[in-house]
């Protein structure tokens, strides 16, 4: 895509938040596009061509960011990956430093994933590229909402007026609270189901309706979205086993059946089969769409980056005249 | 030598009046209230205020001056100027220093350091306990002999309650005053928000305001087992209040203030992560807030103060939970304070029953009150000047003010310690 974007018109992707429900379709739509240029056997487009794109983690991360490693070969960008776990973190620097002597190197789009609400938002205002929020502590997870949206779209055919579930450790979890905002911004009933140590009462602040009856919960969904149980949180602290978490809020053939017969679930990786979801179900090529998740993934952080790219390059011309 | 003032706005926060009128000054203390129409006196010199504010100089007990340890931070000179500049003209410090303020020694040293330096009045606090590590109970007769003036741990709460209610005790018997830090230790571990929608919307880690209630609680059943004379430095939350205000109906020996911060600012304000609005307890909500305002009106909350706490950039750019707490706040403290004025939630006596009387009759001072015999700790200021606060332009080391780029109205003209002007405009 080289036409300038019609109504996106942010410099960063730091969150859901700030985006206007036309931005999101908008970047719903190149993705579309993107998604079947991936399902070609010649994957290659142009549109980040010359530009340097730095991926940054700062929490571990596997899928994430070979995802966003990919959609920025496939759009011809120069990838570059860099481990802070393993760097000058660890040397005492500060991340503003960190950030400070990438910019030195002129990237173009910096893909950053931090343990710390915030971070990415802080990290932003340092430097003169455009960058993407990979995660950051329990604030936000735009790419993974956007692809979650684009999945639930193709399925359904929609992306409006569904019933949704999200299930599972709401508190802890950013991929939850971008979720909740872009849903609810394309105005979707949303529903939270888990333990209420999980699931704080705050949340219904934000317009969700909040069940710790699982199966109540269930009647009628469109869409069932799990989310990981972090490993640390599995003893005694919030819940009190692993084997009564399952029994109550773990996704099986008998709970999904209250929900619509053609209800699809969803989840964001990696998964705790037999803790939050039945592995029959996870593999249920009717039922499940997290591989087309997988997907997708590329697809939309290729979209964003492109569109992205395009505000940037006006920008900087508008800054050179 | 004798000095008057004439023509000024009286502001007067033990008789609760605001009048126009005269004051005379002698060697340092008032001898004096006139009337409007009153005969004026012959003095040395004079000052004609204009109709401008005179109110008694300010009494800001928990000020944050970072000697011994962090210098680069705040000096006594810095804070010093910072003070006479905000009309205040009696710091009560604090000693989270590094090393902590816990021997007669390090006390003598901050003593020594404050009068060559600071123009105004310094009295310093000591810890409560041992490197503020609530284990071991300070020398509390030893150092009231060396000055101090009350006795805290500042933030940390000695969870140990055994150890708390020892130290009540034993200050008891020395008279002296423990001011602490009414929160529950452990629900409040790592919290940088007060929990709501605005932290579940942030993502940061917070902390219920119920957390200030329950600490206020175990606190109060201590006085009442010790019969202490306690001050609490900060109550914040509304649900706080009403067990203040049993406590006090049933007469223990407890007072409380509040930060200017909380009283001026909500959790909305953090915004997009500002760590400048990063304090310590965090910021509440707008209920919350205007909760505190309504019990320092009706005198529930007897002390506001600046809770000055100077931090450098390094410890301020970095992410919101990662940042140092606290907030400059003694060249601010007025400007803020007449906010609640100008939005008619407090006169000017009550402010100054707040900032100025209250926090001296709790030390056991005779200043903060225009009286005849008080000591002439003046600030004349002028309530409506409006002004854009430019962070870069504050006299302290560190700038770190959540107040940066905002309209304030209302700002000090002149401050006076013991007759003798230390900052004029």
């Amino acid at each position: 895509m080289s036409d300038a974007p019609k109504y996106f018109r942010q410099n960063h992707l730091l969150g859901i938040e700030p985006l206007h429900p036309l931005e999101i379709t908008e970047i719903l739509d190149l993705a579309d596009r993107y998604a079947d240029l991936n399902r070609q056997a010649q994957k290659h487009a142009d549109a980040l061509a010359g530009l340097t794109q730095v991926n940054m983690f700062f929490e571990n991360s596997t899928r994430t960011q070979a995802s966003f490693e990919l959609a920025g070969k496939r759009l011809g960008a120069d990838v570059m990956n860099m481990a802070m776990q393993a760097s000058s973190i660890k040397k005492g620097e500060t991340l503003i430093d960190t950030a400070m002597t990438l910019n030195a190197m002129h990237p173009d789009l910096l893909v950053v994933r931090h343990p710390h609400s915030g971070a990415v938002d802080l990290l932003s205002q340092k430097v003169n590229c455009a960058v993407l929020n990979a995660g950051d502590g329990k604030h936000e997870h735009p790419t993974q909402a956007l692809l979650d949206a684009l999945t639930i779209r193709r399925a359904k055919g929609r992306l409006h007026r569904l019933n949704i579930a999200i299930c599972g450790d709401i508190a802890h979890s950013r991929v939850a609270r971008s979720n909740l905002i872009l849903l609810g911004k394309m105005e979707n009933r949303i529903r939270l189901i888990g333990p209420p140590t999980l699931v704080p009462g705050h949340f219904a602040e934000f317009g969700a309706e909040i069940y710790d009856d699982m199966r109540e919960g269930l009647q009628d969904v469109d869409v069932v979205m799990m989310l990981r149980l972090q490993k640390e949180r599995m003893d005694g602290g919030f819940i009190p086993s692993e084997r009564e978490y399952y029994h109550r809020y773990g996704l099986d053939a008998d709970k999904l059946a209250l929900a619509k017969p053609d209800a699809i679930v969803m989840h964001p990786g990696p998964m705790n089969r037999g803790v939050e979801i039945d592995g029959t179900i996870a593999d249920d090529i009717n039922r499940s769409v997290i591989q087309e998740q997988v997907e997708m993934g590329v697809a939309v952080r290729m979209a964003a980056m492109d569109l992205l790219a395009c505000n940037l390059r006006a920008r900087r011309q508008a800054e050179a005249a | 030598m004798t000095l008057l003032f004439t023509n000024a706005r009286l502001i007067d926060p033990d008789a609760g009046t605001d009048t126009t009128g005269h004051l005379l000054v002698e060697n340092g203390r008032i001898t004096a209230v006139l009337a409007a129409d009153d005969p004026l006196p012959k003095a040395a010199q004079h000052v004609d205020c204009a109709g401008k504010c005179l109110a008694p100089g300010i009494v800001d007990i928990g000020v944050k001056i970072c000697e011994p340890g962090e210098r680069h931070k705040e000096s006594y000179k810095t804070a010093g100027l910072a003070a006479a500049a905000g009309g205040v003209t009696t710091v009560v410090t604090r000693p989270d220093t590094l090393p902590a303020i816990d021997t007669p020694e390090t006390l003598e040293f901050v003593t020594r350091r404050a009068q060559a330096d600071a123009p105004v009045n310094v009295l310093p606090m000591a810890a409560l306990t041992k490197g503020r590590e609530g284990r071991e109970m300070v020398e509390i007769g030893f150092l009231m002999d060396a000055g101090a003036v009350a006795f805290s741990d500042c933030d940390r709460v000695i969870q140990n309650t055994k150890v708390f209610s020892r130290a009540l005790t034993y200050a008891k018997s020395c008279g002296a005053l423990v001011m602490a830090h009414p929160q529950e230790p452990i629900l409040s571990v790592g919290a940088a928000a007060t929990s709501g929608k605005f932290s579940t919307l942030r993502g940061l880690p917070a902390v219920s305001p119920m957390a200030e209630r329950m600490g206020l609680d175990r606190d109060i059943a201590l006085l009442e087992m010790t019969g202490a004379a306690y001050h609490a430095d900060q109550i914040t939350t509304a649900r706080a209040l009403p067990a203040l205000k049993r406590a006090k109906d049933n007469g223990l020996n407890i007072t409380a203030g509040t930060s200017i911060h909380h009283l001026t600012l909500n959790e909305l304000d953090v915004a997009d992560y500002r760590t400048f609005f990063k304090v310590k307890p965090p910021l509440r909500s707008e209920e919350d807030r205007l909760a505190v305002v309504e019990a320092v009106r009706s005198g529930v909350i007897d002390v506001i103060s600046s809770m000055h706490t100077p931090q450098d950039e390094e410890s301020k750019r970095l992410p919101f939970e990662e940042a140092a707490s606290g907030a400059v706040g003694l060249e601010t403290l007025l400007p803020a304070a007449l906010r609640l004025y100008h939005a008619d939630l407090l006169d000017l006596p009550t402010l100054f029953r707040a900032m100025s009387l209250n926090p001296a009759k709790r030390l056991g001072l005779d200043s903060g009150r225009l009286s005849v015999g008080a000591p002439a700790d003046l600030v004349l200021f002028d309530p409506d000047t409006p002004f854009v606060l430019d962070r870069f332009k504050l006299r302290s080391k560190s700038q770190n003010t959540p107040f940066d780029t905002q309209k304030m109205q209302g700002r000090v003209q002149a401050t006076f310690v013991a007759g003798r002007c230390v900052f004029e405009r």
